[in-house]
């Protein structure tokens, strides 16, 4: 049922990318995405795809599992194509009923649907590979300085890594109550808009009060053990570059310099 | 009328790094009117078992009929299936959402396509037949106790008249006055109603005391099925798999080993009393 959703859900393995820095994905990850808006050409196609699917293979997850992350765009990707097809003006390639194909249309449909894909894939490496905890950990330490300028970044990331550590309970807890709800004869499927609409009530209120019994709880187990903010605190697992990080940083570098350099002179 | 199962598998999460095979070739039948115990510590399907009784999960692999009917049959109305295998889940309470406990009874058999005299009819009466008070009834679920919540959620199931009724673990988390109450309401409904009643509990004592046939679960498959004495004459492989024998099966074990000859193996307080009396009055004489 709902336990089925993959994206951004993390996948436990020994690769040399799990075991990398979390600031240091943050940081491949970001350079990536620029770099897939800013490459063009085949050539520069060709480097993108290169270094995806060399971290692909670094990282041990198996693309199958991968690329059901993607069914969720499948419709953003129908409809950015469909536009790009024909609304782009240009030179004509076919015509029928007023619509017009275009080749410049053809090309940025066939880009941008590459873009978006390697977008998704790109990003749910980072989640795939590095788990809830280590990525707030690596942004905290990576947003710190805005600390100077009063962001209580502490505080946005432990409610951001709050935020993340619910998500499964909470999927799990309306999977329980939809069971519960079923087993005496609830219908969630059937009947129009507003007969579903209501039909959610039985689901959503438990969801709520559990959700409220929760995070009371959690208030006073925090409490109980003394938190009081990020002032002074320190980390049990302090982040800590190693040499792989350096090199991941070279290469990260390297790849921005070639992609850049591909669309200059190219 | 009877509930098969034919060499039912469940994996969780089949093909990926999650992957747990949960149940492991389950053969199992289950008669009408009979009154079950299922225990096997955390972790050992007991739980995904009983969610395939009324259709909630399916078997990756098997098969399961109900009353001879094949339940995975494509025109099976699994609907009716879930009226007729009640299943109170763990901590049934949480499922509460109605403003007041009878209307919150009255949802099942609404959901039966009743009409509201019918439905609040049978609320009526499963409402009276778990003991809650009726100055509870028009109350919110929030104003109860733990307990009142309970009973008010297994009367939830109980308004469908379900045929099977499966209560996983339904004193998780009361105080032993509250527990005893709920298994006494569950004996006595499964000796007026004459329904068959499957109880999962981790508990050896309560279950020995109220159930004729127990089945334990060990890592996914069926390691003992039996008579409660049967079943706990093995306590020396029940205790290497985390479980464990009543107390009062271990005392009376100590016994004869210092040479006072209780007969039998009593698994409940009652027995055990009867044999140790029997026993020493044979001492006397």
């Amino acid at each position: 049922m709902l336990r089925d959703i993959t994206i951004g859900q993390y996948y436990p393995a020994d690769s040399v990318i799990h075991r990398l820095d979390p600031r240091t994905k943050l940081m491949g990850v970001l350079i990536y995405v620029v770099s897939l808006f800013v490459f063009r050409g085949l050539a520069g196609l060709a480097a993108v795809t290169a270094a995806l699917a060399f971290v692909i293979w670094l990282s041990k997850v198996p693309f199958g599992y991968m690329v059901r992350g993607l069914k969720a765009i499948v419709i953003i990707l129908v409809i950015t194509v469909l536009f790009n097809l024909f609304l782009t003006p240009g030179e004509p390639l076919v015509e029928f009923f007023g619509l017009k194909i275009t080749w410049e249309g053809l090309e940025h449909a066939a880009f941008m649907t590459v873009r978006l894909t390697y977008l998704i894939l790109g990003s749910s490496l980072l989640t795939l590979t590095t788990t809830p905890n280590q990525l707030t950990d690596g942004m905290e330490r990576a947003l710190k300085p805005l600390n100077k300028i009063h962001v209580p970044v502490h505080e946005i990331s432990m409610m951001m890594s709050i935020a993340l550590r619910f998500i499964p309970i909470l999927i799990e807890e309306t999977d329980k109550i939809m069971r519960a709800q079923l087993a005496r004869g609830a219908d969630f499927e059937s009947g129009n808009l507003i007969k579903k609409a209501k039909s959610m009530v039985p689901l959503l209120v438990p969801l709520f009060i559990s959700a409220f019994r929760r995070a009371n709880d959690l208030a006073m187990a925090m409490e109980a053990r003394c938190y009081r903010g990020g002032d002074g605190r320190t980390k049990m697992k302090p982040l800590k570059y190693k040499r792989a990080d350096v090199f991941s940083y070279l290469l990260i570098g390297g790849y921005f310099a070639v992609v850049i350099l591909l669309r200059a002179y190219l | 009328m009877s509930i098969i199962l034919d060499k039912v598998n469940y994996i969780y999460s089949e093909k990926t790094a999650y992957e747990i095979q949960a149940l492991k070739n389950i053969n199992l039948k289950i008669e009408d009117g009979e009154f079950i115990g299922i225990i096997g510590h955390t972790g050992s399907g007991k739980s995904t078992l009983i969610q395939h009784l009324n259709g909630l999960m399916r078997a990756t692999y098997g098969g399961i009929y109900y009353n001879g009917q094949d339940i995975y049959d494509a025109d099976y109305n699994c609907k009716e299936l879930r009226s007729k295998v009640g299943l109170v889940f763990q901590y049934p309470e949480h499922q509460l959402f109605e403003t007041t406990i009878f209307a919150d009874v009255a949802f099942g058999p609404k959901n039966q396509g009743l009409s509201k005299k019918e439905a609040e009819l049978k609320a009526f009466t499963a409402l009276r037949s778990v003991g809650l008070k009726e100055d509870y009834w028009y109350r919110s679920p929030f104003e109860l106790s733990g307990g009142q919540k309970r009973r008010a959620a297994i009367a939830g199931v109980l308004a469908m008249e379900p045929e099977v009724l499966v209560l996983d673990e339904p004193t998780a988390g009361l105080d032993p006055k509250g527990r005893d109450e709920i298994f006494d309401q569950v004996a006595k409904l499964h000796k007026e109603r004459k329904i068959t009643i499957i109880l999962v509990s981790h508990s050896m004592e309560d279950v020995a005391k109220y159930v004729a046939r127990l089945i334990v679960m060990n890592q996914g498959s069926i390691l003992f099925d039996g008579t409660p004495k049967e079943v706990f004459a093995h306590y020396q492989e029940l205790e290497a798999v985390g479980l464990a024998a009543p107390q009062v099966t271990y005392l009376m074990n100590d016994l004869r080993k210092r040479d006072i000859l209780v007969e039998g193996s009593a698994t409940t307080l009652e027995e055990a009393k009867t044999a140790i009396l029997q026993a020493f009055q044979k001492k006397q004489n």
